[in-house]
């Protein structure tokens, strides 16, 4: 039994997901990843909103919670603000996370609450069998863009950063020892984290898009994704279509529960005088 | 013992404060009291108003429908909420206002007084709280003098003492000359 | 120590009365006529130590809330009409799951931002029906100052008690207006969730005990359990199971309908020998009681029932009186709410007439005394 494997509820197994979906590869890495970072699994809660990403909690033998659509991190927020001491990790979709959850997600990165937030995006509605998403590339085809996509997708971790996150990663499941890095670091960061897990959906997403099977996709990570360090090596030509992986963002500001306990504090030292 | 008691004025005149002091005496005189006010658009500039009803009774219905005291501070709160009063209504009015040929109207420099007399014309409301209780004898004064001094900022209890004074006195100054009968 | 007289607001009340029943989170948005609610609270909390937090919605803010419940933290929300209405989705989710907290909803004019700053009563069958699916619901209405602050109390004892999240309906009137109050120096019988009694190998989070109600583990304890959504069967995970969703749904109900002689709370004025019963509840009951009295002063054989619990409906409290009235009335600020209820109750047995306004504006006891002489 590998190390990660006590964080799994073998009893639940097998899983929902498709078979080539790469969700259970990121979900292998969350789990190393807390391994990574001996995280106490009594003291830690994993949150989840609405789609195929959202069932992972379900898998993993934390105190786990299967909320609404786009609404993890607001139940996450309370968590966390009404226990700071335990650990809590959000595991959103990119539809999930960025359409209906868009306003939740910006304002958790603006208070730089300590939650370490991993979007899972495999540029569709799974769950629902294969609408676009927030990440859908504008002129892609889902089932709801039969035409090609109108929309314009966003840049998560631009977006994460623009919005006050402190740690901000994108890595692909593809390139999963180094995403168990990237969440191993957010975990360690002591404020709003937020990991983008490139993902495939060979069932809808690839499908429609031509992008045969889950291995081609798999395939396709490895050559369009390319590191921090070596994005800086290269043309911007050579650039076209590329995604960078690695860690894109640190920087540091006051923790929001940490703020509030100051003032806590402050107000009943001064009741004690 | 019942009072309906109307206070009005424009926005910032400390027309809602006067009201919950004067609904705070009555508590500590052992009577029930119930305050409501405008709030919104209603409540921005123009004309505000608090309600009070004060009674030795349990009060129901918390709305004043026919006051027997009614406060202006400005015109456009005269016109709104000084209309169709029960005839034996106490009407006190700020002199700025104008009732535009009214009778029974008990006319006071009450503003006025407020910034030449003590230069500071924010404790307008409780020389308006003042004169009211000197014409209708709400509650005794020490009782309304102790429910200001509980709600006032630390350092202006002297300020609001001299501006409720100053009320009691407005009333035994202009009530025979200003032409007003009861 | 006796207690403390103040003039409160029935929006201060609230506060007042949230923490004596130990409020450890609020999560807020604001909204009038509820923001006195979240300003108070936000000045208040920090002092004891417990969270408050003015999140990026309404919707959000009744995330928050559960989550936090989760964790053990009593807890509670307020807001008004469109507020409301963003709460929905999450309170069913707190219901379903059953998770205990307390949603406030200060009434004012509607429908759509309406008449932000005037009172209604048109969110009645929102708080019976406002979430989806199927559900019970235990919702108060507070008729002054003072009953605000023990129905507050009430509501957070009743979320704990029967693991659910119970509506407090203010109206604007209540809400804003100032009055006596008596604050105790002690509240008694606060009471808090039932936990379990055994390790994390012998939970299982959704197994009621005979009372239909399962033990609640916090998180963070060790038990490590899983919370959806989701139709669930005892485990607490998903099942697609049509008998475990059954009993799920039909335990829920239950577990409330069982207990309705604990829940279901009314006061009546001058009912013993009434032949015109006047249903009215909030504020527009203090119009009607006024009415009652004024009409027993011309001899009219009037009387006051007034709903304190609102939901579950106090429908056998009503039918009691069934066989001596003649007349019934129903006052409420909106065109017909409530009354539809007094109708499936009253059941043809008498007529049942409506005193109904929805301009924002308080009934008087005058329009509820014209009624009154007009149907007697």
């Amino acid at each position: 039994m590998s190390a990660y494997e006590k964080y799994l509820r073998n009893n639940r197994l097998p899983h929902i997901l498709c078979s080539g979906c790469g969700h259970g590869i990121i979900m292998g890495a969350i789990t190393r990843a807390i391994e990574k970072a001996d995280l106490d699994q009594d003291r830690t809660v994993v949150v989840s909103g609405i789609g195929c990403s959202s069932r992972l909690p379900g898998y993993m033998d934390f105190d786990t919670l299967h909320t609404t659509h786009g609404r993890a991190l607001g139940f996450a927020t309370g968590v966390k603000f009404a226990k700071p001491e335990l650990n809590v990790i959000v595991i959103m979709g990119d539809g999930d996370a960025l359409a209906i959850g868009g306003n939740h997600f910006i304002h958790a990165c603006r208070r730089n609450i300590n939650i370490t937030t991993i979007i899972l995006n495999n540029n569709v509605y799974g769950m629902t069998s294969g609408q676009f998403s927030p990440m859908t590339p504008q002129g892609h085809f889902a089932t709801t863009a039969p035409y090609g996509n109108v929309d314009r997708n966003f840049d998560i971790c631009e977006l994460s950063r623009a919005a006050g996150a402190t740690y901000v990663a994108r890595g692909s499941a593809y390139h999963a020892v180094m995403l168990t890095d990237l969440i191993t670091k957010a975990i360690f960061n002591p404020g709003f984290s937020v990991v983008e897990a490139i993902s495939q959906c060979p069932t809808y997403y690839g499908r429609k898009n031509k992008q045969g099977t889950a291995v081609d996709m798999l395939n396709a990570q490895k050559e369009n994704c390319v590191t921090v360090a070596a994005s800086a090596k290269i043309t911007s030509d050579q650039m076209q279509g590329k995604i960078i992986i690695g860690e894109l963002h640190k920087s540091e500001a006051p923790e929001y529960t940490a703020v509030y306990r100051n003032i806590v504090d402050s107000l009943q030292a001064k009741e004690m005088k | 013992m019942r009072h309906e008691i109307r206070l009005s004025g424009s926005g910032g005149q400390g027309i809602i404060l006067a009201g919950i002091v004067l609904a705070e005496a009555a508590l500590h005189e052992d009577k029930n009291a119930v305050q409501s006010q405008s709030y919104g658009p209603e409540a921005r500039g123009g004309a505000s108003k608090s309600e009070i009803i004060i009674s030795s009774e349990a009060i129901d219905y918390p709305k004043v429908t026919a006051p027997d005291i009614v406060l202006a501070l400005t015109t456009e709160s005269y016109k709104k909420y000084a209309k169709n009063l029960p005839a034996n209504t106490v009407v006190i009015v700020d002199f700025s206002v104008n009732v535009n040929g009214d009778t029974g109207v008990l006319s006071l420099p009450i503003i006025q007084a407020a910034r030449d007399e003590l230069k500071r014309p924010i404790v307008s409301n409780i020389v308006a709280l003042g004169a009211l209780n000197a014409v209708a004898k709400v509650v005794s004064p020490e009782s309304l003098e102790a429910a200001v001094l509980r709600r006032v900022p630390k350092g202006t209890e002297d300020l609001n003492r001299k501006a409720l004074a100053l009320g009691y006195q407005l009333v035994g100054k202009y009530m025979l000359t200003s032409g007003y009968i009861r | 120590m006796s207690p403390t007289i103040k003039l409160l607001q029935g929006n201060e009340a609230c506060v007042e009365g949230a923490l004596a029943a130990g409020i450890q989170f609020y999560g807020g948005y604001p909204i009038t006529p509820s923001t006195e609610i979240a300003e108070l609270l936000a000045e208040k909390m920090p002092r004891v130590g417990s969270a408050f937090i003015q999140m990026e919605d309404e919707i959000a803010a009744m995330a928050a809330v559960i989550g936090a419940s989760l964790t053990g933290a009593k807890s509670m929300t307020a807001t008004s009409g469109p507020g409301f209405s963003l709460k929905q989705e999450n309170l069913g989710y707190a219901i379903y799951t059953e998770i205990p907290c307390v949603i406030v909803n200060v009434m004012r004019g509607g429908p759509s931002t309406g008449l932000p700053t005037s009172p209604s009563q048109s969110d009645v069958m929102q708080a019976r029906w406002g979430t989806h699916g199927d559900h019970p619901v235990i919702a108060l209405c507070p008729s002054s100052v003072e009953e605000t602050f023990w129905l507050t109390i009430r509501a957070f004892n009743l979320a704990e008690k029967y693991r659910t999240a119970v509506i407090l309906l203010l109206d604007e009137v209540v809400g804003h207006m100032r009055e006596r109050i008596e604050i105790p120096d002690h509240v008694d019988n606060v009471l808090t969730r039932k936990k379990p009694s055994v390790g994390r190998e012998g939970y299982r989070p959704y197994q009621p005990d005979a009372d239909l109600i399962p033990p609640m583990a916090s998180f963070g304890e060790g038990y490590r359990y899983h919370v959806t959504g989701l139709t669930h069967d005892e485990t607490g995970f998903p099942t697609n199971d049509t008998e475990k969703a059954g009993i799920l749904i039909d335990r829920l109900h239950k577990k409330i309908d069982n207990n309705l002689d604990d829940i279901v709370e009314i006061e009546t004025q001058m009912m013993e020998d009434a032949e015109i019963m006047v249903v009215a509840y909030g504020s527009t009951a203090r119009s009607a009681s006024r009415a009652v009295k004024d009409a027993r002063a011309l001899g009219i054989k009037a009387g006051l029932f007034r709903p304190i619990t609102i939901w579950p409906f106090p429908a056998n409290e009503l039918k009691q009186y069934l066989p001596q009235l003649k007349q019934v009335i129903v006052a409420e600020m909106n065109l017909g709410q409530l009354i539809l209820e007094v109708e499936r109750n009253v059941a043809g047995k008498a007529p049942v007439h409506g005193v109904l306004r929805g301009d924002g504006e308080l009934i008087t006891p005058t329009q509820i005394l014209a009624r009154i002489k007009e149907v007697q």
